[in-house]
């Protein structure tokens, strides 16, 4: 209790006082559970799986949510972060074909394309006015396309964007690359990061279940596979994120099994800096029969992340998912970072997102600010930039 | 902090909040603390673990307005190319799809159009009660006062007759934020603050249950919106005739003011501040019209316990570029994934038999 923040102690203290309040003779949607697992949280204490299972069963959102915020200002304070940033993505041609995604095309099919580095550039310099401090570049898993391709986009980046952290291909994308060079995932990994690479980003993992796998991305790598991967980039020296797609068909207990595995990795190499929960757009995509999530999921599922990934520094309200208004609630309900002011994003856009394609620097900082956070513009490694900073 | 502690006490005992209490509640709480306060107080007074809709449409009979209200993308001043006024024919066919899919009244409202007579408005109303059985919440208090203004008639007079002719409910629209300093800057051509409430006052005399609302989020100030709050919540003293309180966020888009649209935190704010102070109201209406069902469906943790209504038809959001749409399974799944029962209720929040 002493090491907590002052922030953290009000927090606490308002909650004591609430729960001192005799309220028990009405049917608040309280939950048994939640007063024990408080007190783990408060304590520094690892959650078990029984207890992210228990935090889902509840519909106490408010409950679950004060824990989140008071172990993520114990963490931040009131800081909430972006990041100014440029997405890229180079192919949507892709041999996996998942069933849940509305973006990836065969070779030659209506809407099918890939860039060249020259395409690459020519976005680069259509936004070199701008202040942009990461490029996020991923794509399909393309085999028309070398080794030497991938190398090349890097250094363009590097180049035309030499003081940006450029933040490109998931573990599916690395493992790809090691395939089609014939090298080790170290080596790999090595030629990579001498072209340019910085980052790694948390895509390609969906949800670590064997089940899921089958049914929904057979083609491409499981669970296991992602992790050793990533086991490799954290030991080239690079830090990546984790992701997890969430209300397709996954159960509860996959979804915390999922959380679990990542926190073991965590553990062994330290190597993650956010997880990100995106929620599963099911428009143009094999499964569009299934509902969009609901906010309580949206608000649950970030908040147990903040809950059970204890070995984490960031979780992640990807406005882009769950909506810009959802993302600003989120930040009460354990998120400290609102990702990016990005134009151009696809992905989520083909599956009928319904959030704005891009926001603007002043707008992130006014959501961020209206929640009664503190908005701090970062690097991809979270040091902050002084702000309207050109670079 | 000493003052949000002592003020939570207060909620505790059941002590009624003072407007001090709501500005520092809307200025220094947590958006938690202030759900997890709302969220008492909603289940004090409705203990059972339900949340109600209504099923209902919109029908806007005339888009034709002198009001020249500033927040408005809906309306068309007289002799515009795009100005309407229903005819029965269209009436009986929004009705006729209303009760079709199970809706059971129509909120019925209009522009300020110098064109229409008193008679109109009464045989609008006689021919929709003497051809459906179903219910009409209808005519806001600015238009009732315009129509009283034209007709050269008392506001009781005005409401007599519509009684007669089978006015059903009012709902508590145009009362914006009720400060004549800020009607003046938003709505200079609407009814001041105290018509506002001498409408719901005169109604309520006379039998009629009503709303009320609160648009926020353009010009106002915290202190406007405690005011608001004050003004209805003593008129409830009075009364005891607001069946329901429904607060939401001014859309810009298509307007004359230029602000950026209140964000959902503020919504939840000013929502959860709600059901603490008006602790004479019984309910809290989510508005999934302007905030999206998302955070409507958050709303529920935030002291509101009625999903408001399928709004089968909606046009002056929209009109502001803002188009939700959810049908009525969609909203079921949504408050039964919160956690309550949903139930499909009339006007009067009477629960529905026969709903699923």
């Amino acid at each position: 209790m002493t090491t907590w923040s002052s922030d953290a102690n009000k927090t606490h203290k308002y909650l004591t006082i609430i729960m001192m309040m005799n309220f028990n003779q009405y049917s608040a949607p309280t939950d048994s559970k939640l007063p024990e697992i408080r007190k783990k949280a408060e304590n520094g204490i690892r959650l078990d799986p029984v207890d992210g299972l228990a935090l889902y069963e509840s519909s106490d959102i408010i409950g679950i949510g004060t824990i989140a915020d008071a172990v993520r200002r114990k963490r931040h304070g009131k800081k909430a972060f972006f990041v100014y940033n440029q997405h890229i993505n180079y192919t949507n041609v892709c041999k996996n074909r998942c069933r849940f995604c509305a973006f990836a095309r065969d070779k030659g099919e209506d809407g099918a394309f890939t860039l060249t580095p020259e395409d690459v550039a020519e976005r680069l310099k259509s936004r070199a006015d701008e202040p942009i401090r990461e490029i996020h570049m991923v794509g399909g898993i393309n085999p028309e396309l070398s080794f030497d391709y991938y190398l090349e986009l890097l250094a363009t980046i590097r180049f035309l964007r030499p003081l940006a952290t450029i933040k490109a291909f998931t573990a599916v994308e690395i493992d790809h690359l090691a395939r089609i060079a014939g090298l080790s995932l170290d080596d790999t990994l090595d030629h990579l990061m001498r072209a340019g690479l910085s980052m790694v980003p948390g895509g390609g993992a969906e949800v670590m279940s064997r089940r899921v796998h089958d049914a929904l991305f057979p083609e491409k790598i499981d669970g296991d596979r992602w992790l050793e991967v990533t086991e490799a980039i954290h030991r080239s020296g690079l830090v990546s994120n984790a992701t997890m797609l969430y209300g397709h068909m996954e159960t509860k207990e996959e979804r915390i099994d999922h959380l679990v595995r990542l926190r073991d990795l965590q553990d062994r190499t330290g190597g993650f800096s956010a997880f990100i929960p995106l929620a599963f757009h099911s428009r143009n995509t094999g499964l569009s029969h299934i509902a969009r999530t609901t906010a309580f999921d949206d608000l649950k599922t970030i908040a147990i992340a903040r809950l059970m990934l204890d070995n984490f520094d960031h979780i992640k309200a990807y406005w882009v998912m769950i909506g810009e208004k959802l993302a600003q609630v989120a930040l009460s309900f354990g998120a400290d970072d609102l990702d990016g002011t990005i134009i151009e994003e696809k992905i989520t856009h083909m599956a009928g997102a319904q959030s704005a394609t891009g926001l603007s620097r002043a707008g992130i900082r006014e959501m961020i600010t209206g929640a009664g956070y503190i908005p701090v513009e970062r690097d991809s490694f979270y040091s902050p930039v002084p702000d309207g900073d050109m670079i | 902090m000493k003052i949000l502690s002592d003020i939570a006490i207060k909620v505790e005992e059941n002590r009624r909040l003072d407007p001090v209490d709501a500005l520092n509640l809307m200025r220094h709480a947590d958006l938690l603390f202030l759900a997890d306060l709302a969220g008492k107080v909603r289940c004090r007074r409705h203990p059972e673990p339900v949340v109600t809709f209504v099923s209902d449409r919109n029908i806007n009979y005339t888009n034709v307005c002198v009001s020249g209200c500033r927040f408005c993308a809906f309306y068309r001043p007289p002799g515009h190319p795009d100005a309407y006024v229903l005819d029965e024919e269209t009436l009986r066919g929004k009705i006729e799809e209303t009760l079709a899919l199970g809706g059971t009244q129509v909120l019925l409202q209009g522009g300020m159009n110098p064109d229409l007579k008193l008679d109109d408005y009464l045989s609008m109303l006689r021919f929709i009660k003497s051809n459906f059985p179903i219910h009409i919440h209808g005519f806001s208090p600015p238009e009732i006062v315009f129509i009283a203004e034209q007709n050269e008639l008392s506001i009781e007079a005005v409401i007599r007759r519509f009684i007669e002719a089978g006015l059903g409910s009012i709902p508590g629209g145009g009362a914006e934020i009720l400060c004549d300093d800020i009607r003046s800057r938003i709505a200079p051509g609407k009814c001041n603050a105290g018509q506002w409430l001498d409408v719901m006052r005169t109604a309520h005399r006379l039998g009629l249950w009503t709303t009320a609302t609160m648009m926020f989020g353009h010009v106002e100030t915290e202190r406007h919106i405690v005011d608001h709050l004050e003004k209805i919540r003593s008129l409830q003293d009075e009364t005891g005739g607001f069946t329901a309180f429904i607060p939401w966020t001014f859309q810009p888009a298509n307007t004359q003011i230029d602000v950026p649209t209140a964000g959902a935190a503020q919504y939840l704010r000013v929502l959860a501040v709600s059901r603490i102070f008006l602790d004479n109201i019984d309910n809290i209406q989510a508005s999934w019209v302007t905030q999206g069902e998302k955070i409507a469906q958050v709303a529920l943790a935030f002291g509101a316990n009625d999903f408001g209504s399928t709004m089968i038809e909606e046009n002056v959001v929209a009109a502001a570029g803002v188009r939700f749409r959810l049908p009525r399974s969609e909203i079921v799944r949504l408050i039964e994934d919160a956690g309550y029962a949903a139930r499909q209720r009339d006007c009067f929040y009477r629960a529905i038999q026969s709903a699923a």
